[in-house]
């Protein structure tokens, strides 16, 4: 099970690991706790890795449920056909009937049809975020431990202070002024989300830095861009998987909350947050379709992602348990 | 270990520093500009004036040394959108964010240390299975539907508790409606009850396989005994930190349920200054929550070190 998103990717500070305080900071869940990270993953240990994971009843349920949401969202709209552009006043508000199967909201959208709209601007913000926030903080986090010094104390700061502020503070102040369309919500997000996938490669660097091939392949002269390339990136490739799909967790539930801040995308375009949000101006009138069908999306996606998360973090240990 | 807390005060204070460096950065790269606030119409020459004024022409090192010479003095500047001073809208605001934090963490803590006992002695059995489904579900909610939901079975339903947050101007104001801090407390306590417990847990079961604990067994402890004297305390211990660690969450968490239950706080404060571009208000606000968060964290990082006596700090 993971910590909040707080602690998941704080490197528990030093002294939790230190001499006689170890104890308590084992089994805290924390990834950075697979250290010995210098193990190749050749085919043998992926599929490994792939047993565990399906061995896993919650992992396969997460990828299940992932998948049908996909296939909701991007397959569902060219099977149920719906206005999802112009507004249709004459039918506002209805309730769930045979033509509209969850009813219409207040500006006469097919729910249903809108869920799936919705549910792709959701899905690609929340899934690109993660990503790119990924590969942000995996390059910045290398480039710190690998480097060392004053320069690695200055990148580290900079992590600190932004993980100081938080996050939905930052992204608010930014949607709040630009127009959120998905682009820019992407970037937003990533704008908080790359900190903890830094921190994390920075820690699991500062191991491999002194392994002696590592010192090799700089005593032969490599690059420094070369060395992370080819060592540090492969060596946290699997911290690195299992912080992106606990980060989409993250950033879904984040544009969930911008969302329902009124910062939603620019209409006709939306998500699950800005629905949920825009159904709770009902909450008297007994509207439900306007209120639940969202709300659940949100958390069975989220859940799901975090269900898939944790079983990975388990079948990479457990790699390393193995060796 | 002096030495270590001068370092770490150090420390903190080159990331306030950073904070301070941030927030600047990001207002300014925003684009916008003064007729965001003075209207699109707005005539060059009032516009003009407005830049002079606020010294927007200087060079962008030359306004960030104005900015944090005022801040150095306490002067967090002025709101436009309010026509009040930054610092007295906080002086306002922010103790009642305070209540509704503090109470939410004190709940947490109150709920998960339990939760968590209960966890890890009977762990992988049927209870422990619910409860991490719970806390699964209560950590993948999004806060404001979980308001939502509450909402509509307290209030709307069962017309137990009033569906919006207590109004009054100060905290004493806000502390004499009890009843309509309950929801708001409760939705922003649920989040962290779900991550206090799984680390109180993972933290009990750690402690439960410790040499210590098997000698304290073996010279006859009872099972309560062995908990309460020897794995308690120790699994208590890191909860210090992480309840220091959890402050910028909850701060968002707390915007959030601010603005479901209409709750007359920072978050609201802040939430409102974000949407009329009220830039001072923004930077003051993040800036003081920026700086809340590094005390609390070096505050629980010495309280730790004060605490637990086995860390020798080089």
């Amino acid at each position: 099970m993971r910590l909040p998103d707080f602690l998941s990717g704080v490197v528990l500070p030093r002294r939790l690991s230190a001499q006689g305080a170890g104890d308590v900071a084992v089994d805290l869940d924390v990834p950075t706790r697979t250290a010995e990270p210098d193990v190749s993953y050749d085919q043998s240990t992926w599929r490994l890795v792939l047993r565990v994971f399906i061995q896993s009843k919650l992992a396969v349920i997460g990828l299940i449920i992932i998948i049908l949401m996909i296939l909701f969202s991007f397959v569902g709209p060219l099977v149920y056909h719906t206005n999802q552009v112009q507004v249709n006043l004459t039918q506002v508000t209805r309730a769930p009937s045979a033509s509209h199967l969850l009813g219409t909201d207040d500006l006469g959208y097919d729910v249903l049809g809108r869920l799936m709209a919705g549910g792709q601007s959701s899905l690609e913000v929340g899934l690109a975020a993660a990503v790119l926030a990924s590969v942000v903080g995996t390059i910045y986090g290398a480039i710190s431990g690998f480097v060392g010094g004053w320069i690695d104390g200055l990148m580290m700061r900079v992590l600190d202070s932004l993980l100081a502020l938080p996050s939905l503070l930052l992204v608010l102040v930014v949607a709040s002024i630009v127009t959120p369309t998905i682009p820019v919500l992407i970037g937003v997000i990533t704008l908080v989300a790359w900190l903890v996938p830094a921190r994390l490669v920075r820690g699991e660097t500062l191991a491999i830095r002194t392994r002696p091939y590592v010192e090799a392949g700089q005593a032969a002269g490599a690059h420094v861009w070369r060395l992370i390339a080819r060592h540090v990136v492969p060596n946290v490739i699997g911290i690195v998987i299992v912080q992106t799909t606990l980060a989409v967790a993250d950033a879904m539930l984040l544009l969930a909350s911008l969302g329902f801040l009124g910062l939603g995308p620019p209409p006709p375009a939306t998500n699950w947050g800005a629905m949920l949000s825009n159904g709770l101006n009902y909450i008297y009138d007994g509207y439900w379709w306007l209120i639940y069908p969202a709300g659940l999306c949100i958390v069975l996606t989220v859940i799901s992602f975090n269900f898939l998360g944790d079983a990975l973090r388990d079948a990479f240990e457990v790699r390393l348990r193995q060796r | 270990m002096s030495g270590y807390i001068v370092r770490r005060l150090f420390q903190a204070l080159l990331v306030l520093f950073g904070v301070s460096i941030i927030v600047f950065i990001i207002i300014h790269m925003l684009p916008g500009g003064p007729r965001a606030l003075l209207g699109p119409k707005s005539s060059p020459a009032v516009v003009h004036a407005f830049i002079v004024a606020n010294g927007y022409n200087r060079p962008i090192y030359i306004q960030y040394w104005h900015y944090l010479d005022k801040l150095l003095h306490g002067n967090l500047g002025y709101s436009y959108h309010f026509n009040q001073t930054v610092n007295s809208l906080l002086a306002e605001d922010l103790p009642k964010t305070g209540v509704l934090v503090g109470l939410a963490v004190v709940l947490a803590i109150l709920a998960s240390i339990p939760l968590g006992i209960v966890q890890a002695t009977r762990r992988n059995r049927p209870l422990d299975y619910a409860l991490t489904g719970a806390a699964f579900v209560g950590y993948s909610m999004p806060t404001f539907w979980l308001g939502i939901l509450l909402t509509l079975a307290f209030s709307v339903s069962l017309h137990w508790l009033p569906p919006e947050a207590p109004q009054g101007a100060t905290v004493g104001a806000v502390l004499q409606q009890p009843s309509g801090l309950v929801l708001p407390v409760i939705t922003l306590a649920v989040v962290s009850i779900a991550g206090y417990s799984r680390f109180m847990r993972s933290s009990t079961i750690e402690n439960m396989i410790q040499d210590y604990t098997r000698t304290a067994r073996s010279v006859g402890d009872s099972n309560s005994q062995v908990l309460f004297r020897h794995v308690l305390r120790n699994s208590l211990l890191p909860m210090i930190t992480l309840i220091g660690l959890s402050l910028p969450a909850v701060v968002s968490g707390a915007i959030v349920t601010e603005t479901i239950f209409n709750y007359p706080g920072m978050g609201l404060l802040f939430w409102n200054a974000a949407t009329s571009h009220d830039y001072p208000v923004l930077m003051g606000t993040t800036l003081v929550v920026g700086t809340a968060t590094v005390l609390g964290n070096l505050i629980a990082d010495i309280l730790y070190a004060v605490a637990d006596p086995r860390i020798r700090y080089t």
